[in-house]
């Protein structure tokens, strides 16, 4: 076999030990879901009504805001995941068997491979259950099938981006406390942005960030896609902002690991 | 051994150095490690050991020196010598949240073993290792013995020439300690080349062809445990008598003993063989002198660092930084 194909081999190996790892710690996997639920359930119905009230064009009622809130939650379960992520690989480093890998002959991109493919199938997860409870409480998309693939397709690349990010956040950590908490700023993002309610009602130096953060295209763009919203130039921005992302975290990454392996 | 094989090296070092920050952890290390012998590195916490281990296992570059592992320059060539060694480290290398069985699985899929041949060595390691009972339950539940069994089980997946053994027995309980002894001992019978580091001497004792002794960063003596032994004058027998006229008398029979009045001892050195045990007893028998207690106090660590240190090893290892892992 070539390099190229063990390279393979040993990234599928690292994706069967990583969803074993989802499978035997349901608890991560079910607080990933609870908590986009949770704020699901609690801005549907504690606030709902009111910000509803409060949308462009007139206002709307909850259910109005129900879809206007949806694609912001499925970014954030996104994020959610990826402290996930962050913390597994963390978990991962403080044990011997990142070192026994490094002492085998095998690829050396496959542990971080898998730990990214395996994060990805746990976060698509999660949001197909996020997805599931928002249609049963309401939630009304007017996306073709199409849509809903080019949907997927922004959930996938976001999500592919903020994995890698996490996996270097939880390289760079020294231990898996501090793996969980440094993407605690991914989850704050989505608030920051057009996720929870418009931004031209909010001040003018939050409204700039708020228009020219990561989180605010990929929002939009699903938002078109899902609900026939304008996009504009925001799906561009976002597969950009997505494409940037993954990259410079998978360099900054890919360093950590090899310097984790110097200590 | 055999005279065929002792002329290949399995492991050559010469000249190697590494320092974390201002601290030289390894000063200027030469080693050689003849192939199917076990070598063993015995030092105190702290003393390099397992940054030596780290080094010749690929982890750590070196700052400088050469070195060759299984015959492939190790920074030239670092997937060649990990395509021959194995390493069971003092820290438990396993997946917690997977089976025994599965880890193992894990191992034989990242050797590229067909199913079959995964199958048949898995099989075979299960058995051998005593993993059978627990094999489908998560190692986070198994005993510190069992997972250093799985964990070495793990290491012999690939079925290494060569396998590094950092501390493989420290925490065992006495049992599990002489398991970890007689796997070790069947390896190196079918071959298997050991380099061992080890905090006891004892261990060292029982399964070394050769010793080498670890101090500061620098090999302070290196032999076979008997030639160490040997040159060690740690080794006495104790006799302690009723009172001191007896003592005395035993004294002046004994002229290499050590008599101290107070505690109604004489320390007698020895290396502890019993044909000299048996003259001093009837030599102290034929003049009628009668011992209370007798205890054989053999070389230890300590022994050996005041030997060749002239420091004992608790205080060798307060000296030395322990740059070995985080």
């Amino acid at each position: 076999m070539t390099s190229l194909a063990y390279a393979v081999t040993d990234s599928a190996t690292m994706l069967r030990r990583q969803i074993r790892h989802i499978q035997r710690y349901p608890s991560l996997t079910a607080m990933l879901i609870g908590m986009p639920v949770v704020l699901l359930l609690l801005f549907v119905y504690v606030f709902g009504e009111t910000l509803g009230a409060g949308l462009p064009g007139g206002g709307g009622d909850r259910g109005a805001y129900l879809n206007y809130l949806l694609p912001g939650i499925l970014l954030f379960s996104v994020t959610g995941a990826a402290q996930g992520t962050a913390i597994s690989v963390a978990m991962d480093m403080t044990e011997g068997i990142v070192d026994r890998f490094r002492t085998m002959a095998i690829s050396r991109a496959a542990v971080l491979t898998g730990h990214v493919l395996g994060s990805l199938v746990q976060t698509l997860l999660c949001i197909a259950v996020v997805l599931g409870i928002a249609l049963a409480i309401g939630f009304r998309p007017t996306a073709t099938p199409i849509e809903w693939l080019a949907t997927a397709g922004v959930l996938a690349a976001i999500a592919f981006a903020l994995i890698w990010l996490s996996v270097a956040l939880g390289l760079v950590s020294d231990s898996v406390e501090t793996a969980s908490n440094l993407p605690m700023f991914l989850t704050l993002l989505p608030f920051l942005g057009s996720a929870f309610v418009p931004t031209d009602t909010m001040p003018v130096g939050l409204r700039w960030f708020a228009d020219y953060q990561p989180f605010t295209p990929v929002i939009e763009t699903m938002r078109g896609l899902l609900l026939g919203t304008g996009i504009g130039s925001s799906a561009i921005l976002a597969l950009s902002w997505c494409a940037v992302i993954s990259l410079l975290s998978y360099l900054w990454a890919r360093r950590s690991f090899r310097r984790r392996a110097a200590r | 051994m055999a005279v065929t094989t002792a002329t290949r090296p399995a492991i050559s070092v010469s000249g190697l150095r590494k320092t974390f920050g201002d601290t030289v952890v390894l000063d200027g290390i030469d080693l050689m490690v003849t192939e199917g012998t076990v070598f063993s590195l015995l030092g105190p916490n702290g003393a390099g050991k397992t940054t030596m281990v780290r080094i010749l296992s690929t982890l750590l570059p070196a700052d400088a020196g050469s070195i060759r592992v299984a015959g492939h320059d190790l920074a030239a060539e670092p997937d060649g010598v990990r395509a021959a060694i194995g390493v069971t480290g003092q820290f438990s290398a396993v997946d917690n949240l997977l089976t025994g069985e599965e880890n193992l699985r894990l191992m034989a899929d990242l050797h590229h073993l067909g199913r079959a041949e995964g199958r048949r060595r898995i099989a075979g390691l299960t058995d051998r290792f005593d993993l059978g009972e627990l094999a489908r339950k998560p190692v986070s539940v198994y005993s510190g013995g069992m997972r250093r069994r799985l964990d070495l089980a793990m290491t012999l997946v690939g079925e290494p020439r060569l396998i590094f053994l950092d501390e493989p027995t420290t925490g065992l309980d006495p049992r599990s300690r002489h398991a970890m002894w007689q796997i070790i001992r069947g390896l190196v019978a079918e071959g298997v080349t050991v380099f061992l580091t080890t905090q006891y001497l004892d261990e060292a004792d029982q399964l070394a062809d050769r010793i080498a002794v670890l101090d500061h960063g620098r090999i302070v003596v290196e032999g076979t445990p008997d030639e160490l032994k040997r040159s060690i004058p740690g080794g006495h027998i104790r006799l302690r008598f009723p009172d001191l006229t007896a003592l005395h008398a035993a004294a002046r029979l004994v002229a290499t003993g050590q008599p101290d009045d107070d505690a109604l001892i004489l320390q007698v050195p020895s290396d502890g063989d019993v044909r000299s045990l048996r003259t001093l007893l009837d030599r102290l028998d034929d003049a009628h002198v009668e011992v209370d207690h007798l205890s054989i106090h053999t070389p230890d660590l300590d022994d050996v660092f005041f030997a060749f240190t002239g420091t004992p090893a608790s205080t060798a290892a307060d000296h030395a930084t322990t740059g070995g892992h985080r």
